[in-house]
């Protein structure tokens, strides 16, 4: 076999692996156009645009949807505020027991959703707590923190500490070199933090499950529809959800792009060099199991 | 004096900065953690209530009564997690070494499934995988399914939604690990005349350990505790140890028997992980984090 066959080889392979991750999301988008026939969404039977006019018809799947965006926004304002100042102690300070806080950080990452969602439901139950849209809040900061850790401090790590050090050498105290040196320099690591953290929330089915009492979410909506059949309507939000995704993506790149030429017309140093990237975080398990 | 009390105001400083962040996780999880082991030791019923009476019989009766559920989850999660491996491997080796400027819009299209509810991608393979739909009739017709047999409810279901739903997890970590290397390693080993499948086996997956491991561990762990697909995919008898632990704490109320549950699948996890570490060789693996 030579290179060029073996080539052709690993590009087809890898086509067909990204068809593979392509198909679902496929249907999805297609489904949202079916001509369906009762409750359920399952055979193709023409195109229609008659979901896509009434997306917001169902008052409960909108109250689920919004519930989840507002759980999405508070826990990942949350989460990125806690987890930033978490990375920067880890990244910054020298000090003992920080392999310990480190590994206390990984822990949430390395354990089974089920787990952690049952082991909180233990706890509430044990205190009393009723179960609603606080509980669920409280278990979606807990598990996006180690996310925003593990995004931001990648950030920090490639960071010159010299430009901190040369901020306050020129008189700028504590706090301004945070707002003013600091945090301008890790923004795209912590905006990475706040997508993936605000992803992995509206997208949590296993945690929010125990945590819901009888508070809805978009996720826990579609596993309760999937017995009388999922509503087209739901593949409308859906297919809603991702182009907004994709557009944001798009700006960010478009932003990246311009900023570096802007930075390298000023004479900027490194920027010069770097390519604009979409903003690829960390994978998440927890963004499914 | 001041000097020392400086340095004490100095040393505590990056505890206040870790301070919210670490009493959330201690709050909300290592102590429901701790909480569950104590409640796993409970006896008596939902309608009276559960009391402290370190009822060791829980673990036995967990274990005796879902010792199938556990070997079935711990089963499928690996088979899942190989099949994994062996699509992500050839295509992080692409996007590694062979997309050139296509691999930021690929790398996009691998996380894509991310922006899609996760709930919702395993129903729509439900309709792929459904008893009147295209899949299971070409199947049908090559005659790798009997004419009334089924693809939905079976366990190539189940795994084929999970193989499906954690496959962006292995391969961001292998591309991660096969773009950190060194192509001159590669260089180097033909020019000593390995030749490149040589080449392949004793420089590209000794170097790629770390993205294995990593990729293995973020496909395993979700996978052994997930219960979406065998409860969309599956029937009853698909049903995961996760399926239980939902069933216990959520239908049954019987909440002894789904914190110990949960604190074996826990610890099987653990377990697993270091074994898998074991083989995979520790040093190994410092040294690539390192």
């Amino acid at each position: 076999m030579n290179a060029r066959v073996r080539t052709w080889m690993l590009g087809i392979w890898s086509t067909a692996a990204i068809l593979y991750l392509f198909i679902p999301i496929f249907i999805v988008v297609l489904f949202s156009f079916n001509d369906n026939r009762g409750r359920f969404n399952f055979t193709w039977n023409g195109f229609t645009l008659r979901h896509w006019a009434h997306p917001f018809r169902d008052p409960d799947l909108v109250t689920a949807l919004r519930n989840s965006i507002e759980i999405g926004l508070l826990s990942t304002a949350v989460a990125v505020t806690l987890g930033t100042f978490l990375a920067m102690a880890l990244v910054r300070y020298r000090f003992r027991g920080r392999g310990a806080i480190d590994l206390f950080v990984f822990l949430p990452m390395a354990t089974p959703e089920v787990v952690m969602g049952a082991a909180l439901l233990a706890l509430f139950l044990v205190f009393n707590v009723s179960t609603g849209f606080v509980t669920i809040l409280i278990a979606h900061v807990m598990f996006c923190l180690s996310y925003v850790v593990v995004t931001v401090r990648a950030r920090l790590e490639g960071m010159d500490p010299h430009i901190e050090e040369a901020a306050r050498d020129l008189g700028a105290g504590e706090m301004t070199t945070f707002w003013k040196v600091t945090l301008p320099m890790i923004a795209p690591g912590v905006a990475a933090a706040g997508v993936l953290a605000f992803a992995l929330s509206v997208d949590d089915y296993v945690i929010t499950s125990f945590n819901a009492g009888q508070t809805q979410t978009f996720p826990l909506f579609i596993f309760g529809a999937t017995r009388q059949g999922v509503p087209a309507e739901v593949n409308v939000l859906a297919t809603m959800l991702l182009i907004a995704v994709l557009l944001l993506m798009g700006l960010n790149v478009l932003l990246q792009r311009r900023l570096s030429r802007r930075d390298a017309s000023g004479g900027g140093a490194e920027a010069v060099e770097e390519e604009p990237r979409p903003m690829v975080v960390t994978p998440a398990p927890s963004a499914a199991g | 004096m001041s000097a020392i009390s400086l340095r004490w105001r100095r040393s505590l400083l990056p505890w206040w900065f870790m301070a919210p962040a670490l009493i959330w996780l201690i709050v909300f999880f290592a102590v429901p953690l701790f909480n569950q082991l104590n409640v796993s030791l409970m006896s008596g019923n939902a309608d009276a209530g559960y009391h402290s009476t370190w009822a060791f019989h829980t673990y036995w009766d967990a274990i005796r009564t879902y010792h199938v559920q556990f070997l079935r989850s711990l089963e499928y999660a690996a088979i899942a997690t190989v099949i994994d491996l062996i699509i992500a491997f050839p295509l992080a080796y692409f996007l590694a070494f062979r997309a050139g400027r296509w691999r930021n819009f690929l790398l996009l299209l691998v996380i894509m499934p991310f922006f899609v509810s996760y709930v919702l991608r395993t129903v729509a393979w439900q309709l792929i995988l459904n008893d009147n739909g295209w899949v299971a009739d070409r199947l049908r017709d090559i005659g790798l399914v009997s004419q009334h047999g089924r693809l939905l409810a079976t366990s190539t279901a189940v795994i084929t939604g999970i193989a499906y739903n954690f496959l962006p997890f292995m391969v961001l970590p292998l591309y991660v690990s096969l773009e950190r290397m060194d192509r001159r390693l590669l260089e180097a080993a033909t020019d000593l005349y390995a030749s490149r499948v040589t080449a392949f086996r004793k420089v590209t997956v000794p170097l790629a350990i770390p993205g294995i491991f990593a990729g293995s561990l973020l496909c395993f762990i979700p996978a052994c505790g997930d219960y979406v697909n065998a409860a969309l995919l599956g029937t009853s008898r698909q049903y995961m140890i996760g399926n239980v632990v939902q069933s216990k704490y959520l239908d049954v109320l019987d909440y002894p028997t789904a914190a110990a549950l949960s604190f074996i699948l826990m610890l099987l996890i653990l377990v697993g992980i270091a074994l898998y570490g074991r083989v995979l060789g520790s040093r190994n693996l410092m040294e690539a984090a390192a």
